[in-house]
């Protein structure tokens, strides 16, 4: 025993030597070959939407903010004799004669730009928080934990729908609400997980060695919590996404002329009662990025968790 | 006492202090508000002195902690105050009472959701109880497939792709849900149909999936293993031996369903032109008028908060280990 020591023996490096046979992309794949068909469907469209998003100013026929003809031309899917299809316009134009295809891969990159930017910010105010009164408990802990309590007592959308009565519909505004309104659901998850966290033996010689708060936060709590977290990430996606979304299509979102597809299904949404489908690109272009986010968690968590329904 | 009852006291206490607190929340939002607030509501053309009025009918010259339980006695009697609209002209009597505005709107909101409740319920059990039944089979699967696309989608979403298939292509129902005092029951309920499937398409999944985790839970346990070697038949296994243990996390489930409608109804009556509470408390953010958005939220929340409660009685009240402790 004591040669191994003396030769600079660690544990470490003895099951690294067993991990170092597979690189980590080796990894990664072997368990995406392993993924159903439902997570590949969810994976594949997530990318495509990501690609559309980045490159947007690139892919886009138009700009986004250009009015290129009559207003309300229909699309290659209800055209007819009556309304002939413009070959310029592949989903006809909106109510002031603005390309939709162009406004649909724009608004990727809004709607989910936004939405990411109100996941991450609420992620990092309630993650914090949450791991934070896991490690300082006592009052610090009972006070937040009660705050959050009422305040997950309000439903959501009724409570930003009056913050932003009283702060006013921009940008800023409805990225902080809604994170801070979500942040409390974060809060209770990340508090719970690194509750069971934070009671081992190697946090707590971690603290008698005399390390810094948030140098535990970051090296003992967090790495050990992360895979719930990261599903819960994309939960909590979705939910925002959805909440944006229904509040820019109340109108009290998202404001114009920003090409966004909730507001873009209100402006359109007369066109319904002609029989006409361009609404539904935008509301179906949220539908399918929330179905595939979840397909994936769906997975993720099933992988993580072995989670079962039966035994 | 017996255990239970002061299980259910303490919640029902702690129920009362949240909706306080959340009151409290709601009033004190108005402190935010901009301090040219009178002006912006008045118009441009208000004289100091009717400024000035109305900043003491709002009552900002008191003292916050006095104007809050002078709001919660009104709002306890069904008495929000006064509309913010119609004041730019400066003319008394175009100043309308906020219950005035709620009442006939609060009724349509509690029909739409009842007949939703009355379909959705009874629809999610029934799929629930079957999808546990033959578990693992193409119905089970095709259900959750389909239960599991339905929650990912926006409620618009939904309710536009109904309209355009059952209100325009086939005009099975109307699109547009304009209701009045004065609709009989049968039109009401004709014309509720869409936004009330629409809801339902929403909420059923949620619920539906419980019923069947719930029952598949209890499957494993060894009581169900001896009714099944005892012979029981696997309906009746399920519906005799399972279900009534089930029940707790079920009506749970129902009822954090039931309080989601209170959100899901705000979009869904935005989309059917419904004249209920969530489409007034939509124009009231529209037009910043603060006190008809404090009283729909009150209700709002309140709603929620009850709904909420019961569920947690029921699930103390129906636990058995709670019921009869040893």
């Amino acid at each position: 025993m004591s040669t191994e020591t003396d030769q600079g023996y660690s544990a470490a490096g003895e099951v690294g030597a067993v991990r170092a046979r597979r690189t980590m992309s080796e990894n990664i794949w072997r368990g995406l070959k392993k993924a159903p068909p439902t997570a590949w469907f969810g994976m594949i469209v997530i990318s495509l939407y990501l690609f559309f998003a980045i490159f947007a100013g690139i892919l886009a026929p138009y700009g986004e903010e250009e009015v290129l003809g009559a207003a309300y031309l229909p699309s290659w899917f209800d055209a007819d004799k009556d309304f002939p299809w413009d070959p310029r316009f592949l989903l006809g134009t909106d109510q002031l004669g603005r390309d939709m295809l162009t406004r649909l891969i724009y608004g990727a990159r809004n709607t989910i730009g936004i939405a990411v930017a109100t996941t991450a910010l609420s992620f990092g105010i309630g993650g914090t928080l949450g791991v934070l009164v896991t490690i300082q408990r006592g009052w610090f802990d009972q006070l937040m934990s009660r705050f959050v309590d009422v305040l997950m007592a309000i439903p959501g959308l009724i409570f930003a729908l009056m913050l932003l009565s009283i702060f006013g519909s921009t940008v800023t505004n409805l990225i902080i609400i809604i994170a801070v309104l979500d942040a409390t659901r974060v809060f209770r998850l990340s508090r719970a997980v690194a509750m069971n966290v934070v009671v081992m033996d190697y946090v707590e010689a971690a603290k008698l060695r005399g390390e810094g708060l948030f140098w535990i936060m970051r090296k003992e709590i967090i790495p050990n919590i992360m895979p719930p977290l990261v599903a819960e990430f994309g939960l909590r996606f979705c939910f925002v996404f959805l909440t944006i979304s229904a509040l820019s299509f109340l109108g009290v979102g998202i404001q114009p002329p920003t090409a966004d597809w909730g507001s873009m299904v209100r402006e359109n949404a007369t066109l319904i009662t002609y029989g006409s489908a361009t609404p539904l690109f935008p509301a179906g272009a949220i539908a399918l990025l929330t179905v595939a986010v979840n397909f994936v968690v769906d997975w993720f968590l099933h992988k993580t968790s072995g989670l079962r329904d039966e035994h | 006492m017996h255990p239970v009852l002061r299980t259910v006291l303490q919640r029902l206490g702690l129920g009362l202090l949240t909706l306080l607190v959340v009151s409290i929340i709601i009033f004190s939002s108005l402190i935010f508000l901009p301090g040219d607030f009178a002006t912006a509501i008045l118009g441009q053309a208000a004289t100091p002195e009717t400024v000035a009025a109305f900043r003491k009918e709002l009552g900002l010259d008191e003292p916050a902690i006095i104007r809050y339980f002078d709001w919660l006695r009104g709002a306890l009697v069904g008495d929000f105050g006064t509309s913010f609209s119609g004041r730019s002209g400066g003319s008394a009597g175009a100043v309308r009472q906020v219950a005035d505005l709620i009442e006939p709107r609060l009724y349509n909101t509690l029909f739409l959701a009842a007949m939703t409740a009355v379909i959705a319920v009874p629809l999610a059990l029934t799929l629930g109880i079957m999808a546990a039944l033959y578990r693992n089979s193409w119905f089970d699967r095709a259900v959750n497939a389909a239960t599991l696309t339905t929650i990912s989608f926006p409620e618009f979403f939904v309710a536009y792709i109904l309209m355009l298939f059952l209100a325009v292509k086939f005009d099975v129902f109307p699109s547009l849900a304009n209701v009045s005092d004065t609709t009989p029951f049968g039109e009401r309920v004709y014309r509720c149909m869409l936004p009330s499937i629409t809801l339902t398409l929403v909420i059923v999944a949620h619920m539906m999936r419980m019923t069947r985790a719930a029952i598949i839970n209890l499957l494993a346990s060894p009581y169900i293993e001896m009714a099944q070697l005892k012979g029981v038949s696997r309906t009746n296994v399920i519906v005799h031996h399972a279900l009534p243990n089930a029940w707790a996390p079920i009506v749970n489930v129902i009822a954090f369903n039931l309080a989601y409608l209170v959100v899901g109804v705000v979009v869904v009556e935005v989309v059917f032109v419904y004249p209920g509470v969530g489409q007034l408390m939509v124009d009231s953010v529209t037009s910043r008028d603060i006190p008809v958005v404090q009283a729909c939220a009150l209700i709002f929340a309140a709603t929620y908060i009850l709904l909420n409660l019961f569920a947690d009685v029921i699930s103390i009240i129906t636990n058995p280990r709670l019921l009869h402790p040893r």
